[in-house]
């Protein structure tokens, strides 16, 4: 048989309508919900709670009868902690799989990754972690905490239960270095000093020499902002070298993938940290999430800071479709930009229309017997850092990460 | 005072992980000549070995020191007897099969024990000395590291055994027309490479968070420290282990963590440069 162009193009133009036609009818069927997360490798302590909180947070949707009366269906890739699977995988998720939404990313790096696809793509995009905060695009919205909501609570409790030197080991890449900064300028703030500061890349797992040189150095507090599991081996080592209980130790992460359960008591105990959830939590919403999580997994025990805030993260996104009444990104938008609130686990979470942050609460807490025991809660705090210099009302089509001036 | 003391301490526990990390791919590849790629995975799955042992209530020193090097040993022996021995004398051959093994043990650990990070506590509390606190753990790899020299060098230098090994791994021929067997002279002697191996991937099993993939972390100090070292094995390995350990350190303490790794690679640069033999081609010759 002999093929000419003109039949080829026919051929082709025919074959490929055929193969569009059931997409399309499919898509009227249900909603699509991208999620694309590290659910294996060295980051899974945080993206496999996320990821079954985002599953449940979608089975709840869809047992109350769905969206605008469709079903909503998630469509998963495990990003195996690489970074260079996210833009991959990112890219089918707008292009193959046509989602009306992606919710995930877990690092800053791989936010970055994937945030300037779904802009280029138009396709909205959740963030649902803690980060460095600074991000200014009003495609992406984003319900974890900031430096300023986090740290300068922190800081100041920590300083005033060890004293006025401190010494900051962190991770070695955006949220570290951006952090580091933050925490330095809240130390000074509250009239104390920074003595030392050094930056590890993420595979780096012997600290032996760098807990000698924090001894030198000889600080009240040793803040770690501190990144994935090869990172957990220093607060191993920190114990194991019996550091814990001559200087006192806070943390801007551990604890949001659940370290503090796979640390010994003795190994945890009296660490300080701020989140905007604990397990702990006595609170009607928390009760009721415990349960349904327990009912979905077994027990409520892999629930975390991150599970949560991207449970907050999908109940945002549908309580923005439900208010818009449409799927279409900018009538989504702009639904969620009147200031819509949640009550979720982690108390209320109100959308800020300036920054596309979130405002919540704050709770400082301590490590107990593998808990994470409340001492004071800060209610509803604004994301100020970002709101210093991203204004998405005045600058709708702003586009960058500040990196904020200190 | 006591800083010195401690930076000492991290010196030598810097230059005796080292020894432990490199001490099983000397013999692998400084004795046998097989680039061994794999060697990672080895150590990956010591690690892995002890941790189960732990789990299932083994005593951490029984798991650590005799439980994981039988284990890993006998898997060692396993590729030996199904791999290696077809390859014995073609160096680019071992590279390509061993590669593909570190690729098919990565995958097994995955398999079996999930892409996820796990870990035990270590289980020697931290002193003090002076106004400084040191990890305990940092002695028992100190001492274990010495042992183990002090056995590799007894065990080669004073027995029939090793003896025979060194003879076998020079002249094989010569070996063979003497009535010892080389094929399974090689075969104890790989089983020897891959339970040190084993070894050290337990020993450092409760400093690190263990992930399918951690081989890769020591495969290039491990091939750096025995080449460095050059031919004479056992002197090789404590003058390069020194060496490296001892700058790596140094750098660590001045600067950073990162800039210590860094000197390591560069002064591992510099000085196959000014001596390709590796250490042991120059000085010291003929040693152990």
């Amino acid at each position: 048989m002999s093929i000419n162009r003109r039949h080829f193009l026919a051929t082709a133009a025919a074959a490929s309508g055929a193969l569009m036609l059931p997409r399309a009818v499919m898509a009227a069927d249900t909603i699509k919900l991208g999620s694309i997360l590290d659910v294996s490798g060295i980051f899974d302590a945080y993206g496999k709670s996320m990821d079954m909180a985002m599953r449940l947070a979608v089975d709840q949707i869809n047992a109350g009868g769905g969206l605008l009366g469709k079903q909503v269906e998630v469509v998963a890739y495990d990003t195996q902690s690489d970074m260079a699977l996210y833009s991959q995988y990112g890219q089918q998720l707008v292009r193959e799989d046509k989602v009306d939404v992606v919710h995930g990313g877990i690092l800053s790096a791989s936010r970055e990754a994937i945030r300037q696809i779904m802009h280029k793509n138009k396709t909205l995009y959740f963030y649902n972690v803690l980060y460095e905060g600074g991000v200014c695009d009003r495609n992406i919205f984003i319900n974890g905490v900031t430096p300023a909501q986090q740290a300068e609570a922190l800081v100041p409790y920590a300083m005033g239960k060890s004293g006025k030197k401190v010494y900051i080991v962190a991770a070695d890449y955006n949220y570290g270095q951006i952090t580091a900064r933050w925490l330095q300028k809240f130390v000074a703030d509250n009239g104390g000093e920074t003595v030392g500061v050094d930056f590890f890349p993420l595979d780096v797992s012997d600290f032996g020499s760098t807990i000698a040189k924090i001894q030198t150095a000889g600080p009240d507090l040793v803040i770690a902002p501190l990144v994935g599991g090869a990172h957990l081996s220093f607060f191993r080592q920190w114990a194991a070298a019996g550091m814990k209980d001559r200087i006192a130790l806070a943390s801007t992460t551990l604890g949001v993938g659940n370290e503090h359960k796979v640390l010994t008591a003795e190994e945890g105990n009296g660490i300080m940290v701020a989140y905007n959830y604990s397990q702990e939590l006595d609170t009607a919403e928390n009760t009721a999430f415990k349960a349904a999580w327990a009912a979905a997994y077994g027990d409520s025990n892999s629930i975390h800071e991150l599970a949560v805030s991207n449970y907050h993260g999908a109940l945002t996104w549908a309580e923005g479709v439900r208010l818009a009444g449409s799927l279409e990104r900018d009538a989504v938008v702009a639904a969620l930009e009147t200031g819509v609130s949640i009550t979720g686990p982690g108390g209320k979470v109100t959308v800020d229309p300036k920054t596309h942050h979130a405002v919540l609460d704050v709770h400082l807490m301590e490590f107990e017997n593998q808990g994470m025991r409340v001492v004071e809660t800060l209610p509803q705090r604004q994301p100020i850092d970002t709101q210093s210099v991203c204004d998405l009302g005045a600058n709708p089509g702003d586009n960058t990460q500040y990196e904020i001036q200190i | 005072m006591d800083l010195v003391f401690v930076i000492i301490v991290e010196m030598l526990y810097a230059v005796a992980s080292l020894v432990l990390i490199s001490a099983g791919l000397a013999i692998v590849f400084g004795m046998m000549k097989i680039i061994n790629l794999a060697h990672g995975e080895f150590m990956m799955m010591g690690g892995y070995a002890t941790i189960t042992a732990v789990k299932l209530g083994v005593n951490i020193f029984i798991a650590m020191l005799i439980i994981t090097p039988l284990v890993v040993g006998l898997i060692g022996l396993v590729v030996e007897r199904l791999v290696i021995r077809h390859l014995y004398g073609r160096l680019v051959a071992t590279m390509l099969a061993t590669w593909g093994l570190s690729l098919f043990f990565i995958g097994l650990a995955t398999m079996i024990f999930g892409n996820t990070t796990t870990g035990i506590s270590t289980p020697i509390s931290g002193f003090t000395v002076g106004n400084y606190q040191v990890n305990g753990y940092n002695f028992f790899i100190i001492l274990v590291a010495i042992l183990l020299l002090g056995l590799m060098y007894a065990v080669l230098k004073g027995t029939r055994l090793g003896l025979i090994a060194r003879g076998a791994m020079q002249r094989p021929d010569m070996a063979a027309a003497l009535g010892y067997s080389p094929e399974r002279i090689y075969m104890a002697t790989f089983f020897c490479g891959a339970a040190l191996s084993g070894l050290a991937g337990a020993i450092l099993a409760p400093l690190v968070g263990l992930v399918p993939t951690s081989g890769g972390a020591y495969i290039a100090k491990a091939f750096i420290t025995v080449i460095a070292g050059g031919p004479s094995l056992i002197t090789g390995l404590m003058v390069s282990s020194g060496l490296f350990g001892f700058i790596s350190q140094i750098f660590t303490f001045a600067v950073s963590p990162v800039i210590g790794e860094v000197a390591l690679l560069l002064a591992a640069v510099v000085l196959l440069r000014l001596l390709p033999q590796g250490v042991t081609g120059k000085f010291f010759r003929g040693r152990m």
